[in-house]
């Protein structure tokens, strides 16, 4: 039960783990991404991308500018130009 | 024959530039270092990016309404040189190699009849280029004010140059830039930066019906000059690196050549010391005898 995540920015790989769920600020509304998710892909509004290490754990957030989100077989994969930890 | 003060002074002046070029040697190995991890982080994204473009584009491509960065003006006259120089010197012939195939691409465009403009990223390109191509000098983008060029500086360079192709002053922009093999080997590369070329479509496996938020189409427009900046980004990372390899080959020649040039010059300067005490003993010798 876990979920692929890698958050990348130009200048490096920030994250690479496996989490319960993300929570992403899409441009056409937040969506969360678990296990299993369909194969999927949106643009990403500025704003805080939520990190649910487990189930029902304190969110960790991440802010991210100029983003993209990719879902696939291989899990989440989200492209973020500016990143703020 | 120069004197032997002379000589001495030639001696001290080769072994403070010999110190001088073995600074700068270890300077650019230890910086080297740091640009060509710098190279190797920006690898992932890059890759992620031109794999989701090569899947959006390959289901776009051929069509009608595919975005203009995509599909090109539909003419090729105007051309775009985007040439990335260094800002500073003492980096072998790496600016030459660059400059070289900058003007050979732009004389293979205008005997092709068509229109070339340069935009030069970096100081060093600007004098040559100048004097070849008088006319042809469109802007200069300045990465001098800050110490290594960083996403910032390729999001304003893709700015500009998108600016320029929205304002419809050009038709196909290439970008120039070393690529780093080796410290020894920096390969100066022509990309084709505008219209996007369309990556291959690598591999149909994706039978599962990917679903896209808003559509394909914004999906690409957006995605797209972001492309555009990535590879610019990674044309600045690319000459980092060999500014750095270059320099360090240039400047452990030149600190080879020093040594020599001081073992040689020592050699003479023993040699007239010696033939200054021997023609002085003959003297004495000759002064003697005369008695």
């Amino acid at each position: 039960m876990a979920l692929h995540f890698e958050l990348v920015t130009p200048a490096k790989l920030v994250r690479s783990e496996e989490v319960h769920m993300v929570v992403v600020p899409g441009t056409e509304g937040e969506f969360g991404v678990l296990e299993g998710h369909a194969p999927f892909m949106s643009t990403i509004a500025d704003g805080a991308v939520q990190i649910f290490k487990a189930a029902g754990a304190q969110p960790e957030e991440i802010q991210v500018r100029g983003g993209f989100a990719e879902v696939g077989k291989a899990g989440l994969t989200l492209l973020a130009e500016h990143v703020e930890d | 024959m120069a004197s032997l003060k002379e000589l001495k002074g030639r001696i001290n002046s080769v072994k403070s530039t010999q110190k001088i070029t073995k600074a700068k040697q270890m300077v650019a190995a230890a910086k080297l270092r740091k640009a060509q991890a710098a190279a190797e982080a920006a690898r992932p994204y890059a890759e992620r990016l031109a794999k989701v473009m090569g899947s959006l584009a390959g289901t776009l491509a051929g069509q009608d309404n595919a975005p203009k960065l995509l599909a090109g003006t539909g003419s090729d006259q105007r051309h775009l040189l985007v040439v990335v120089n260094t800002d500073k010197g003492l980096c072998g012939g790496l600016n030459a190699i660059i400059v070289r195939a900058a003007a050979l691409k732009a004389r293979e465009l205008l005997a092709g009849g068509k229109q070339v403009e340069f935009y030069l990223v970096g100081k060093k390109g600007r004098a040559p280029l100048k004097r070849n191509f008088p006319k042809l000098i469109g802007q200069n983008f300045d990465t001098s004010t800050v110490r290594t060029p960083g996403f910032e500086e390729a999001e304003a360079i893709a700015d500009e140059v998108l600016e320029m192709y929205d304002a419809g002053k050009f038709d196909v922009a290439h970008l120039i830039y070393p690529k780093f093999k080796s410290a020894l080997v920096q390969d100066p590369t022509v990309q084709q930066l505008v219209p996007v070329p369309t990556p291959e479509v690598a591999e149909t496996e994706n039978n599962a019906v990917v679903e896209y938020e808003p559509g394909e189409e914004e999906i690409l427009e957006e995605l797209l000059p972001r492309y555009i900046k990535t590879q610019i980004f990674g044309g600045l990372l690319e000459v980092a690196a060999s500014e750095q390899g270059a320099s360090m080959t240039a400047m452990d020649n030149a600190t080879r050549n020093a040594g020599d040039l001081i073992s040689d010059l020592t050699i003479q300067y023993n040699r007239s010391r010696q033939a200054a005490i021997t023609t002085e003993l003959i003297e004495i010798i000759a002064g003697a005898e005369a008695l």
